[in-house]
């Protein structure tokens, strides 16, 4: 069954592909081939391959997690995102010790463990980045140190 | 001889103090990244490329850096293999067969010292074996015009679909993906934006090595998350560090063996190491005359796959500096490094950085002495490793993925971009989708469109030209063999899947 729903994906997103580079802007400088033909082709290819998956699944098929474990991946992706938006605003330190801590938790299941692991990492990596390789990076937001 | 006189300038490069601590430094975390399961060769030295810039460090020296990293970690990978039941990283699953085994049997610390004199001598002979064929297959290189690398990059999706994977189709439709990925961006000849989606952000293309971290490192994040590091627990003890003199001496015919069947198979473009350490375990179990052993912890089957899998490392070196082509996914991502330090692989790199090549070669040779020393009297310091726990070493990668992508641009687009390529790489290997042939086609798409669209210049559209030459016609042979030759060949070859690790608390 997956691989039915991947093959049909890799299907309409390879036709979808090959339609968008046949209006790829064209210019002057231009050669037998081409801006188009290459993504045309690969859109085609990749179309291909999705029907022939689709045809002839993998059997027995990737086993999914439980609703419970999508949850967790879900959150996971959400605090690697608030953690690339708040990199910049928020300095490293915080931002890194709240993620690993999470990430941590979502490893092994021990808060304080966690909690342990979040800070700890945070303070090292920062004097490895900081002190070892020589990256500017800042540590706290602006404005907490004059 | 001239060989020897670029050697000695190579030296003259390794052997400088500074020099000489990044090799050694790269071995170490080499080691420790091959050691630590979940932590491939490929991702190790992925994420560690974007610190290796912020470093400073010039093209050799990164060279060497990377590279030391990447031999590292191909002698750490059996560390784990052998104590835990758990290959550190792809090619090593092979030494989990008798390793472990034999690790069980009470004998750990002789697999551990065998596996890692037979790392060394495949290493240190295919660094040997590169050094003198890479200079003659840079000269065949000159005679490669457009046409020829077009069906050179073929040849190289080919055997990696074909060989390397499990489904044709599945990995086909890999290598589309990456190369669909490579085309976003301002086209090359007609300097027009393609497929950007009117995002500002793509129109400098995505960056590869935001694919690879987010493929590898990230990705794997989200495998432990499923699987709460579980597969991870301190399975065999060691105590104190012994000579196996007598299985070093009697497998020294198997190493040898080994060594050119894995030198051989990384040479092929696409194939690389896990196909050097499956064919010499494969082919020492079929040609001994007593292979009752195999599998329940023979010492030759510790030392045939570990010798294979760094002479394939070696050897997978000699079409990515010659050609530009890459044999497996970590010298994809070495490949990686070269095209951000401007460094164009290919012959013209032999006779116009002539000191980046032998530098490198030179720092080689040393390399395999220092991680022989690591490997063997102090393997012990990285058996500590593997406790470190999942839930610190997990986090850990991803902070350290995040800061390196964050350092190169600044952006967190990159960031985000990462994250996507991360989910994505989960569900493409649950799926059984290969992530190698991602890589490969993000890297080499620009190079592959490129030298079609010249061929065609060059042959005013005529698109037999394609294959026109003997090289040409013999690498579009080698290629559809390569591809559909497993087809036929995977009723006969099977792999052999793992010991079962449920046994783990009795040994």
């Amino acid at each position: 069954m997956s691989d039915r729903v991947l093959g049909l994906v890799a299907v309409f997103a390879g036709l979808a592909y090959a339609f968008a580079a046949t209006r790829i802007p064209t210019s002057f400088l231009s050669d037998p081939v081409g801006s188009k033909t290459f993504p045309m082709m690969l859109g085609g290819i990749a179309a291909l391959c999705g029907a022939l998956i689709a045809l002839k699944p993998d059997r027995p098929g990737p086993s999914w997690p439980g609703f419970r474990t999508w949850l967790a991946l879900g959150l996971a992706v959400a605090v690697l995102t608030g953690y690339a938006y708040s990199l910049k605003p928020l300095g490293f330190l915080i931002p890194t010790a709240v993620a690993a801590s999470i990430l941590s938790y979502q490893i092994r299941p021990r808060a304080t463990h966690a909690l342990a692991t979040g800070i700890g990492l945070s303070l090292g990596l920062y004097a490895v980045f900081r002190f070892l390789l020589g990256l500017s990076l800042a540590a706290v937001p602006k404005g907490w140190i004059a | 001889m001239e060989t020897f006189s670029l050697l000695a300038d190579g030296f003259a490069v390794a052997l400088n103090p500074f020099t000489l601590m990044l090799a050694v430094a790269g071995c170490i975390i080499g080691t420790m990244v091959g050691a630590l399961p979940g932590l491939g060769p490929s991702n190790g030295v992925a994420i560690l490329i974007p610190l290796a810039f912020s470093f400073g460090l010039d093209a050799t020296e990164a060279l060497i850096l990377m590279t030391s990293v990447y031999y590292g970690a191909m002698y750490g990978g059996r560390i784990s293999s052998i104590l835990l039941n758990i290959p550190g990283d792809e090619p090593a699953l092979m030494t989990t067969l008798d390793g472990y085994p034999m690790a069980k049997a009470g004998r750990a610390s002789d697999a551990l010292v065998l596996s890692g004199v037979a790392s060394f001598v495949g290493a240190f002979l295919a660094t040997i074996g590169l050094m003198l064929l890479a200079p003659m297959l840079a000269q065949v290189a000159f005679l490669f015009g457009p046409a020829e690398y077009f069906a050179l990059y073929l040849l190289a999706f080919s055997t990696l679909g074909g060989i390397a994977s499990n489904n044709q189709r599945k990995a086909a439709l890999a290598a589309c993906i990456g190369l669909a990925i490579a085309m976003i961006g301002l086209d090359n000849s007609s300097g027009m934006p393609r497929l950007t989606g009117g995002n500002m952000h793509l129109m400098d293309g995505v960056d590869f090595l935001v694919a690879i971290v987010g493929l590898f490192a990230v990705s794997e994040v989200f495998i432990f998350i499923e699987s709460h590091g579980k597969s991870s627990a301190i399975g065999v003890k060691i105590d104190k560090i012994t000579i196996p003199v007598k299985d070093i001496v009697r497998t020294s015919g198997t190493m040898l063996r080994s060594t050119v069947i894995g030198f051989i198979a990384g040479i092929l473009p696409g194939a690389g190491a896990s196909l050097g350490s499956f064919l010499a375990y494969m082919a020492e179990k079929s040609t001994v005359r007593d292979n009752s052993r195999f599998g329940k912890g023979d010492p030759r089957g510790v030392a045939a796959p570990e010798a294979g899998n760094n002479a394939a490392a070696g050897g997978a070196l000699v079409p990515m500096l010659t050609l530009g082509v890459p044999g497996s996914g970590t010298t994809a991502v070495l490949l990686a490094l070269l095209m951000t330090l401007n460094i164009t692989p290919g012959p013209l790199l032999f006779t116009e950085r002539p000191e980046v090549v032998w530098g490198l070669i030179a720092a080689l040779l040393i390399a395999n002495i220092v991680l022989l020393i690591l490997n063997v009297p102090m393997v012990r310091i990285f058996v500590k490793v593997l406790s470190v726990p999942p839930g610190v070493l997990l986090p850990g990668v991803t902070m350290v993925s995040f800061v390196g992508i964050y350092s190169l641009s600044g952006s967190s687009f990159d960031l985000l971009l990462m994250i996507a390529f991360g989910v994505l790489g989960y569900l493409l290997r649950k799926l059984d989708v290969p992530t190698v042939p991602i890589i490969l086609g993000i890297l080499l798409g620009n190079h592959m469109e490129d030298s079609l669209r010249r061929a065609m210049v060059l042959s005013g559209g005529d698109w037999q030209y394609l294959y026109s030459s003997k090289i040409a016609i013999g690498l579009w042979i080698a290629a559809i063999v390569g591809f559909i030759a497993p087809l036929f060949l995977k009723r006969f070859i099977t792999k052999p899947s793992r010991v079962e690790p449920d046994e783990a608390s009795d040994g």
